[in-house]
């Protein structure tokens, strides 16, 4: 429907992003994600050649703290608010072998 | 149009007093946050600025608060002053959503660094507000929660993405409140509320336990009812953190002090070439906001920002860009949300589709997308040298002009559901304001007047990196002004 981006682009930056889209919404992100980048065109006009990428605001290099020992988050608290714990550690369902 | 102040708690006293008061023992602070809580009773359902009312937690506070001013200890410079915080601040032991399905319940482990400065400097937290999903919005529509009502008027939005807290401080359920702005989250819906809201400098404020939305654009700021309130507050929680390598390593002049100072000789800024599109009733305001700083001894100067323009562009990509990136930890495996399948590849994709509403999918998605191989250069690349653009024309506008005035919004509150189902037309609310988040300077929003039906206008002030202190003389000034 567009050559900016298709159904089958935006079926796989869902699989890219880890989100299980549903095929009507795979449609209405199609025809969305299509509408907004063609607003970005604006900037096509502009010349970059020579202009440097800005990536941080407000720039800092090298920013170091004393090398000291710090309390960290405790166990118990965090694991409390995971969704699955087992031996002091998160508990996942198998990483290889399920029906992905 | 008229030039009342449209602010629900014009009288109430100022953040200083109560807490002057409060260290002096002539006021308590537990009868203080009684008044809150009983003004959230009666108002609370109807407009739904909270999350979580903390009632219990803000009456222990207070009781502490008394007790400390009793036995002659200081409380600190917010003694009994009571504070609500946007949704997405992490507050120990209490549940933080980010109005999202996927965050529900979950209750972090540690405090923001601003919440131990705001409780250390005798605040009370009354509450976590409602916000759009991971602050990605203009409206507060786009909470799992249901939308903010407009204290205004009901039947309106409170802007967003911080349309509860600035509900909060609209309606008198709280002295201030705290938000975060990526692309303009405080300060339109400071407009759209008729309160004070601020914008530091990127790094002026820390990050730390601020749920990230884009890292790089970004910061915490106050929600006030007047311009002395948000400088004190801005003295509270400003400064470096250790916790945020990304803030700024100095201390921030006071800015309680700073406004203390006339407009006298201050140059202020009317860029010839902003994009258009502000609704006449709001154009009206900013007309007289430079006639009133004019009127104080301010000189008015044209200036151009030619890069303005493509704001909305790069921050589209930029943002989602970040987005896509920080909202990957949302995986169903350390907390929040989990759908169970039966791999763990299975389980992401479920758990993410079933816990992001609508709009943060598509932020995600245009953001991969923008960074997603053989897209990379034409996109978040292009963003990226765009931003340099936006940030060195300000730079050259600021060799001429002190300070620069827009409008906050395009227009006054709009009714739910107005913006309809056209992402785009919901983004052009922040046309003015995303260039600064863009530039990484501060930018606040002062209500100066009403426009159509009676609602609240916010003029825009924009300064240059770590020019708060001009920000905050000129804010004074116009509201001042307004008095």
């Amino acid at each position: 429907m567009s050559d900016r981006i298709s159904a089958a682009d935006v079926t796989k930056v869902a699989r890219l992003a880890r989100l299980d889209l549903a095929p009507d919404e795979i449609e209405r992100m199609t025809a969305q994600l299509d509408g907004m980048l063609e607003h970005f065109a604006d900037v096509d006009a502009l010349d970059l050649a020579d202009v440097a990428p800005m990536t941080q605001p407000f720039p800092l290099v090298n920013v170091f703290r004393a090398d000291v020992v710090q309390p960290g988050l405790d166990r118990e608290e965090v694991l409390a608010a995971a969704p699955a714990a087992e031996e002091g550690r998160f508990r996942v369902p198998p990483i290889l072998g399920g029906e992905g | 149009m008229s030039a009342s102040k449209p602010t629900a708690a014009t009288n109430t006293p100022t953040a200083a007093a109560i807490a002057a008061a409060v260290r002096a023992g002539t006021t308590k602070a537990a009868d203080l946050v009684e008044q809150h809580l009983a003004t959230i009773a009666a108002r609370e359902p109807e407009i739904h600025a909270f999350n979580h009312v903390m009632a219990d937690q803000a009456r222990a506070a207070a009781a502490a608060v008394d007790a400390q001013a009793s036995k002659g200890h200081d409380p600190g410079p917010l003694a009994g002053v009571t504070v609500a915080l946007k949704d997405n601040m992490c507050t120990r032991g209490i549940p933080t959503t980010c109005s999202s399905k996927i965050l529900d319940g979950w209750k972090p482990p540690y405090d923001a660094t601003v919440v131990q400065a705001l409780q250390q400097a005798g605040a009370i937290i009354v509450g976590k507000t409602n916000l759009d999903e991971f602050a990605m919005g203009s409206s507060t529509e786009n909470s799992a929660f249901g939308p903010t009502r407009n204290p205004h008027d009901t039947s309106r939005v409170p802007g967003g993405s911080s349309g509860g807290s600035a509900a909060a401080v609209a309606a008198g359920f709280s002295q201030f409140s705290l938000g975060s702005d990526t692309g303009g989250s405080i300060r339109q819906p400071a407009a759209l509320c008729g309160v004070v809201g601020v914008k530091p400098t990127y790094g002026y404020v820390s990050r730390y336990g601020l749920v990230a939305f884009a890292s790089s654009l970004d910061q915490i700021g106050p929600f006030t009812n007047t311009v002395e309130d948000a400088a004190l507050v801005l003295d509270v929680i400003g400064g470096h953190d250790p916790h945020d390598s990304t803030s700024i390593p100095q201390a921030h002049p006071s800015l309680t002090q700073a406004i203390q100072q006339d407009v006298k000789g201050l140059r202020i800024g009317r860029i010839t070439d902003l994009p258009e599109g502000a609704d006449p009733d709001v154009q009206e305001r900013l007309e007289a906001a430079f006639d009133a700083l004019k009127a104080a001894g301010a000189t008015i100067v044209d200036v151009q920002v030619p890069a303005f323009t493509f704001g909305l562009t790069a921050y589209y990509l930029i943002a989602p860009a970040e987005a896509s990136s920080n909202l990957a930890r949302y995986d169903g495996v350390r907390y929040g949300l989990r759908v169970e399948a039966a791999d763990t590849d299975a389980m992401y994709g479920a758990t993410r589709a079933a816990g992001f509403g609508d709009e943060v999918k598509r932020r995600i998605m245009l953001g991969t997308y923008a960074l997603s191989a053989g897209y990379y250069d034409a996109y978040y690349g292009k963003a990226l040298k765009v931003r340099r653009l936006i940030h060195d024309d300000f730079e050259r506008a600021y060799q001429q002009a002190d300070v620069l005035l827009t409008p906050t919004s395009p227009t006054v509150a709009f009714k739910f559901g107005a913006k309809g189902d056209n992402p785009f037309s919901m983004y052009l609310c922040d046309t003015y304001t995303i260039p600064t988040n863009l530039a990484g300077h501060p930018g606040m929003s002062v209500p100066f007047g009403t426009g159509a039906e009676g609602l609240p206008v916010g003029v825009q002030i924009l300064a240059g990196t770590l020019q708060e202190p001009t920000m905050f003389r000129v804010a004074a000034a116009l509201e001042r002004s307004m008095s």
